[in-house]
């Protein structure tokens, strides 16, 4: 054996590490994925077989329709004349989407509320954003944002011209909507969801009671409550704006679903770090704020980001109390006469939308799961 | 009085022995007839201890006997409902506010670090000196990296827990409680959830600490720091103080048949 060493000298059974070598060309690369994901036994091949010829099936006449044979310009149905998807109607009726039955003169306030939100948002996805920006664009996001829209969008002050709440409508209604439920919902669930876990009894049975009315009806009854019965019990006279009342039964409803997903986390919270953070001589709300939420919250970040998706899309639901969101704007419009067969189209445009908005949530939320990641738990 | 603490050195140690020379020192805690039921379970039975100012003390005994509970109620995470507690003069009651000044001046060492996980090493011992005690970062960064380096690991000061070894994660747990600049030290069974390698690098760090003068009290089995380090070893057995002794008088001549048991079994392993 000791002739086989190189070194000669060296003793016969010294370690020496055996070179890493490249893996062979069937465990990589696209012909491993092929290999691993499509033939990789005689029911997958089927398979394979069958998703590319429903693939074949759907997806050309598709292109077909929204592209290819479309009609994209023009004012009027009598400019669709190809047999494809009619996108000259969403282009005519896009203002209404967008503003609903907003003032013309005033959208100008409307914009302003769209490029602040890109303003502060896009930032949070791009990659270089140094973190003291991002917070202060998100604590910006979170207070001042709220009041300025809601001053500029209203008016009457400022000599801004008063915009009833009826007149708002499409996209931005949608988004009114949707962001008040987020940034209302998920304080007021952190403080249910910690008042339900409390030592005192008071606090705990008003939180529960509280979180298991609210989950226990459906948002369609708290919507119509909101906008045919609250009135009935309010004194004569006293009435208010009909969207405050759906923006409260929204914030309402969610925050119960939002507690529950929060209680999650913190039950997950080991007794160990409530312990360290109690002898350390950190009060209740210090360890809270510092140590028990940061870590729980983290934690449910998935189940967060579940109940905002679901939120934002649950929205569509004030239709029924007469405001027009941005699929009621659509539904309004599909049913004029003048516009002949446009459904698809118009419910295509409002899905686009939606999910538009609900896949950046989503990729926001994995993004941050990333970055909140600290190593491997033990 | 005072000439028997002049004549002490600062190590505690005459001719390398330690000795009980605190008894005249004043009392760090006094526990008197404490009593401690969990529901109706009577885990601590007439508690009697005194842990003098610079004394360092083990607390052995079988799984079970309480240990874990006494110490913990000595900084109010758990509570007693009978007999007293006074720490550096302090009785603990249900008043939040004393409770908060003896938490602020007695450190704790758990069995499982409880390092926060989402916080590198260093601000995990900076978030109390300047949450509770009102530091300015800067001050309270520049003695963690004192202390980070006295436990000999400031080169993991910006890594997370969840990157370090257990036993380096115990001295981050040590380090983050020194932070606080505490007069008394509580240590949980430190060592009993580390690899047997990484016993040594937490138990030096401890001898170091008691050789500083400061006042510990230890639950652990490692019977060598005891015999090494403690001043006075207690045994605990069915939630009593069987018997209290300094290391040399314990582990030679036991007086209790229970000790002597108890130490055949420890000893046997
Ligand atoms: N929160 C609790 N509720 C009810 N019983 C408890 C609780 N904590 C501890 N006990 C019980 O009290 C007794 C003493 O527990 P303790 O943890 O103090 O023992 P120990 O001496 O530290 O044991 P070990 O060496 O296993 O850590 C045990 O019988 C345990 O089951
Ligand atoms: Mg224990």
């Amino acid at each position: 054996m000791a002739e086989m060493t190189p070194t000669g000298g060296a003793p016969a059974d010294s370690f020496r590490p055996i070179p890493p070598r490249p893996p062979p060309s069937s465990a990589v690369g696209p012909v491993r994925w092929v290999r691993e994901n499509l033939v990789s036994s005689p029911l997958n091949v089927l398979l394979t077989a069958i998703g590319l010829y429903l693939i074949w099936l759907i997806v050309p006449p598709l292109i077909d329709w929204a592209l290819v044979s479309a009609d994209f310009f023009g004012s009027s149905s009598d400019d669709c004349t190809s047999d494809g998807a009619c996108w000259v109607f969403v282009g005519a009726r896009f203002q209404f989407f967008i503003y609903g039955f907003y003032p013309d003169p005033e959208r100008w306030r409307v914009n302003i509320m769209f490029l602040m939100l890109a303003a502060f948002l896009v930032p949070q996805f791009l990659p270089g954003t140094p973190a003291v920006v991002r917070k202060w664009l998100g604590i910006f996001g979170l207070t001042l944002y709220p009041l300025i829209t809601a001053v500029l969008l209203l008016g009457g002050v400022f000599g801004l011209p008063a915009v009833e709440t009826g007149k708002w409508g499409g996209l931005m209604l949608t988004l009114v909507l949707s962001y008040v439920g987020i940034v209302a919902a998920l304080p007021i669930g952190i403080l249910l969801a910690l008042g339900r876990r409390s030592h005192m009894p008071i606090i705990r049975t008003i939180c529960v009671m509280f979180i298991e009315l609210w989950r226990g009806v459906p948002l369609i009854s708290v919507l119509f409550m909101a906008s045919v019965m609250l009135p009935l019990f309010l004194p004569e006279g006293v009435n208010f704006d009909k969207l405050l009342r759906a923006l409260i039964g929204i914030v309402m409803f969610q925050s119960a679903y939002m507690a529950e997903v929060i209680r999650g986390g913190l039950q997950g919270i080991p007794k160990g770090q409530y312990e360290a953070a109690a002898a350390l001589g950190l009060g209740y709300w210090r360890a809270t704020g510092l140590i028990i939420l940061p870590q729980a919250l983290k934690m449910v970040i998935p189940g967060i980001v579940n109940t905002f998706i679901a939120l934002f899309k649950d929205t569509t639901l004030v239709l029924i109390i007469g405001l027009f969101d941005i699929l009621g704007a659509v539904q309004a419009s599909i049913v004029d006469p003048a516009w002949g067969r446009v459904a698809v189209e118009g419910y295509v445009f409002a899905a686009f939308c939606f999910w538009v908005f609900c896949f950046g949530m989503s990729q926001y939320s994995q993004g941050l799961e990333r970055k909140l990641h600290t190593g491997h738990k033990r | 009085m005072t000439d028997i603490i002049s004549m002490q050195d600062p190590n505690g140690l005459v001719d390398g022995h330690p000795v009980d020379h605190h008894v005249g020192a004043e009392a760090m805690i006094q526990i008197t007839d404490m009593n401690k039921w969990f529901g109706s379970f009577h885990v601590l039975r007439d508690i009697n201890l005194t842990v003098h100012k610079g004394e360092r003390i083990v607390v052995c005994g079988p799984s079970g006997s309480g240990k874990s509970t006494m110490i913990r109620c000595v900084n109010r995470l758990e509570e007693h409902q009978a007999g007293s507690i006074v720490v550096d003069g302090i009785e603990l009651t249900e008043d939040v506010k004393k409770i908060d000044m003896i938490r602020r001046e007695v450190g704790m060492v758990f069995q499982h670090f409880n390092l926060f996980p989402h916080l590198t090493v260093l601000e995990n011992c900076v978030l109390s000196p300047i949450w509770v005690r009102k530091e300015p970062r800067r001050q309270a960064e520049e003695r963690a990296m004192a202390l980070l380096e006295r436990v000999k690991i400031p080169e993991q000061a910006l890594k997370y827990p969840g990157q370090l070894s257990g036993g380096q994660q115990q001295r981050v747990a040590i380090a983050r409680a020194l932070c606080m600049n505490p007069k008394l030290m509580l240590f949980d069974e430190p060592t009993s959830a580390l690899d047997p390698e990484m016993i040594k690098e937490v138990l030096d760090v401890m001898v170091q600490l008691a050789e500083s003068g400061m006042t510990m009290v230890c639950v652990t089995h490692e019977m060598g720091f005891a015999k090494t380090v403690a001043d006075r070893v207690v045994f605990m057995d069915s939630g009593q103080v069987v018997e209290q002794a300094p290391p040399s008088e314990f582990f030679t001549n036991p007086k209790s048949d229970r000790t002597r048991l108890f130490l055949s079994q420890i000893l046997k392993h």
